[in-house]
């Protein structure tokens, strides 16, 4: 399917550059433009360069005091990068997944045409989603050029707590690593006061599992408990409750393997972020609707010289 | 026309359509404003008010399962008792099916915190457009590949045809507050709505109704709007007590600074209830002033509220077209309604023209062509407006990756000659 010439990879910062199938030997590296084009903090929407660190943006926001919650794992990530790989922070739980932060993409598609989708103001619906198409395609229909994302008031208050808060209201995480359950609440002070009552304040964020091998499980948020239950010790593992996402982390290759069946068994699946096995292809699975994908890849780029291996296109179901 | 009751039926419509040739539209309650669901060279019209079982509701996952044709205020009173709701509330909720929601990606006054329906739809089963059924995203919360879902969401029946929907349910906030500013002036209200946002408040709803509507709304309904004003807003905070408390005191203090010659808190439940039931009722409204409207759906940057309104009365006036305005001002969400007599000779011309003047005022502004109701008929032809050649390209290879044989709804929401392989680009004066 790969058409003959250059294989192109868009490249950010490279936190993430295990994820998905490994990338093209010998790929052209493509890199997107840095750097903030429009902002306008009272339409609390800014426009930038895909090439634009995480922390570069959330500094200019904060001089505003807003923020865009994407939340990367490492602020040295890029804007492209992020919405590219479509990883969800871990304030997902109140302020919704990567996708519902993009209001505009401007990519460049696989036969060299610089495609606009979406617009720049924070409700729209004319034409095809293309925003959310893009978010968690890895690269494979184009490389992005410059996306606007919406902003909000960053919150007064920012606490974690220790303890369960099952009932709380919007609550911005819940942690669970089966041990300890962490909880955080975001607000004005009297509110995060009122919620973290009969709670243990916590000074530091608790850390995700970390480790050579690791993966992001995503169950229905229902079955996170008999997930986690079924990973036993084989795995480091920090649950989101309430959004069904399992964040493994292990020092052999093999417990990965483990970690990824048990998500099968559950219904989920396990998302590759780093190490794992020599032959992971970083899905385990089939993708569903696997022709229509490919022919949504097709539709994009026709020539197949964008990261024509990130995605399991050719896996069997 | 059919009415199928199951998946298994809808697939076998679509499978009649395609042996016989003919393409398929589905269609909901037809309470659409963009002609999505409107036939089109007698397509098989699918209607989905048959399906309209509330399937199955988790209340510790906040997951209802539906059918298309349930409507959108009975979802929300089928898990009301849980202390949960649906989100996204169009004016037409009483009638509107959520399956119809999916199609224009609708949104409503409290889509301003919540977003509109894409952010509130986890899982589609769709039956495509040759007739096989798969299901789209998933309750886990992401799904590998391409978010078709997502996609699928706001294509407007071009796509396929959703018949069972897995939403989100959003619990109900602890405390609420519902305030009522009137201002002398339209500027005055609009420059409240762009300080309220640039001071850091992200407000539940936000919505603005000029003098004529609300006189006309006040008529129809009684709600307790300020017959005097010339423009009114309508905001609603929720969540944490300390929270509203702050939001309440921070928009008062811009409404005041901004002229409001009244700020007022709805006092219980049963004011708050009546004033939206007026904002609500503003279509019906309009009845009392002239038989006919022309309602227009259109986004611009907050910031940009007060020039793009200022230009809508003046284009409005330029057509001696009566123009009303009643929105979602906090997302910048215009919906100036044209309202006239069709049998006035001479009517439509000014009305199709003002409304087009306006829409380009919008994008001229930075907006974009719909908010919320969709590109249907209505506003395909316009789309040029707003994308490149390539742009609609791209957007037609998406749709045609769905549905190669372009069966699924045909002639909405893409102008002819999206495609580069179609005939188009020619240079002014070239003779064909």
């Amino acid at each position: 399917m790969t058409a003959p010439g250059p294989v192109v990879a868009p490249v950010g910062a490279r936190t993430h550059w295990e994820i998905g199938g490994p990338p093209t030997e010998g790929a052209v590296e493509v890199r997107a433009p840095v750097g903030v084009i429009t902002y306008e903090p009272a339409d609390m929407t800014i426009t930038v360069g895909a090439g634009t660190s995480f922390d570069t943006l959330d500094g200019v926001l904060a001089e505003h005091g807003q923020e865009c919650a994407l939340d990367p794992r490492s602020r040295a990530a890029t804007v492209g990068g992020i919405l590219a790989c479509g990883l969800s922070g871990l304030r997902r739980l109140r302020h919704g997944p990567v996708r519902d932060h993009v209001l505009e993409v401007r990519f460049e598609t696989g036969d060299g045409r610089l495609v606009k989708g979406g617009g720049q103001t924070v409700k729209n619906v004319t034409g095809y989603d293309l925003p959310r198409l893009f978010v968690g395609s890895l690269g494979t229909i184009g490389v992005l050029q410059q996306a606007t994302l919406r902003c909000r008031p960053r919150f007064p208050r920012s606490r974690w707590f220790a303890g369960s808060a099952t009932d709380s209201f919007r609550a911005s995480a819940r942690l669970w690593d089966g041990a300890r359950e962490a909880v955080l609440f975001e607000g004005v002070d009297a509110d995060v006061e009122s919620q973290g009552r009969g709670l243990a304040p916590l000074d530091t964020p608790p850390a995700l599992p970390d480790g050579p091998h690791r993966g992001r499980i995503s169950v229905a948020p229902g079955r996170v408990g008999e997930c986690t239950a079924a990973l036993a010790g084989r795995v480091r593992w920090c649950a989101e409750l309430g959004v069904g996402t399992v964040h493994v982390a292990a020092d052999e290759a093999d417990a990965l393997v483990h970690a990824r069946s048990v998500s099968h068994a559950y219904g989920g699946w396990m998302l590759r972020e780093a190490g794992g096995p020599s032959d992971d292809d970083g899905f385990g699975c089939a993708l569903p609707s696997a022709a229509l994908m490919r022919r949504v890849k097709d539709a994009f780029d026709p020539g197949w010289k964008l990261n024509p291996a990130r995605l399991p296109f050719a896996r069997i179901g | 026309m059919c009415f199928p009751r199951s998946s298994d039926e809808v697939a076998a419509a679509v499978g009649v359509a395609r042996r016989h040739g003919r393409a398929f539209v589905a269609r909901g309650s037809g309470t659409g404003l963009a002609g999505g669901a409107t036939p089109l060279d007698d397509p098989v019209v699918i209607v989905t008010t048959q399906m309209n079982r509330v399937l199955e509701i988790d209340p510790q996952a906040r997951v209802a399962w539906v059918e298309p044709g349930v409507l959108n205020l009975d979802l929300s009173r089928a898990v009301g008792h849980l202390g949960l709701h649906y989100a996204p509330d169009p004016s037409s909720q009483q009638a509107c099916t959520i399956g119809g929601n999916v199609g224009t990606n609708a949104g409503g006054p409290h889509c301003l915190a919540d977003g509109v329906t894409s952010a509130h739809v986890l899982a589609v089963d769709v039956v495509l457009a040759d007739g096989t059924a798969t299901r789209l995203g998933g309750l886990e919360p992401d799904s590998p590949g391409y978010d078709l879902r997502g996609c699928f969401v706001g294509s407007e029946g071009t796509m396929g045809i959703a018949t069972r929907i897995a939403v989100r349910l959003t619990p109900d906030p602890p405390c609420v507050a519902t305030l009522l500013c009137a201002f002398d002036s339209v500027e005055a209200a609009a420059t409240t709505v762009s300080g309220i946002i640039a001071a850091g408040v992200l407000p539940a709803a936000l919505e603005m109704m000029d003098a004529p509507i609300t006189r006309a709304v006040e008529d129809f309904v009684g709600a307790g709007y300020p017959r005097d004003a010339q423009a009114v807003l309508l905001a609603e905070v929720d969540g944490l007590e300390g929270g509203v408390a702050e939001q309440v005191d921070a928009i008062a203090e811009v409404a005041r600074a901004n002229g409001a010659t009244l700020v007022r808190v709805a006092a219980d439940d049963a004011e708050r209830a009546l004033l939206w039931k007026g904002r609500k009722s503003a279509f019906g409204a309009i009845a009392r002033i002239a038989p006919d409207y022309y309602l227009h759906d259109a986004v611009v940057p907050r910031t940009k509220l007060v020039e793009v309104l200022r230009r809508v009365y003046e284009i409005a006036d330029a057509h001696e077209v009566i123009v009303m305005n009643v929105f979602h001002a906090g997302d910048g969400n215009l919906h100036p309604l044209l309202v006239f007599d069709q049998r006035e000779p001479g009517v439509w011309d000014r009305v199709h023209a003002a409304g087009t003047e306006i829409l380009e005022a919008c994008l001229d502004a930075g907006g974009v062509l719909t908010g919320e109701h969709g590109v249907g008929i209505e506003k395909r032809d316009l789309m040029p407006r707003m994308f490149s050649p390539d742009d609609l390209d791209a957007q037609a290879r998406l749709r045609d990756a769905f549905d190669p044989d372009g069966v699924a709804n045909p002639q909405k929401v893409l102008p002819r000659g999206s495609r580069c392989g179609e005939l188009q680009r020619v240079p002014e004066g070239t003779w064909i």
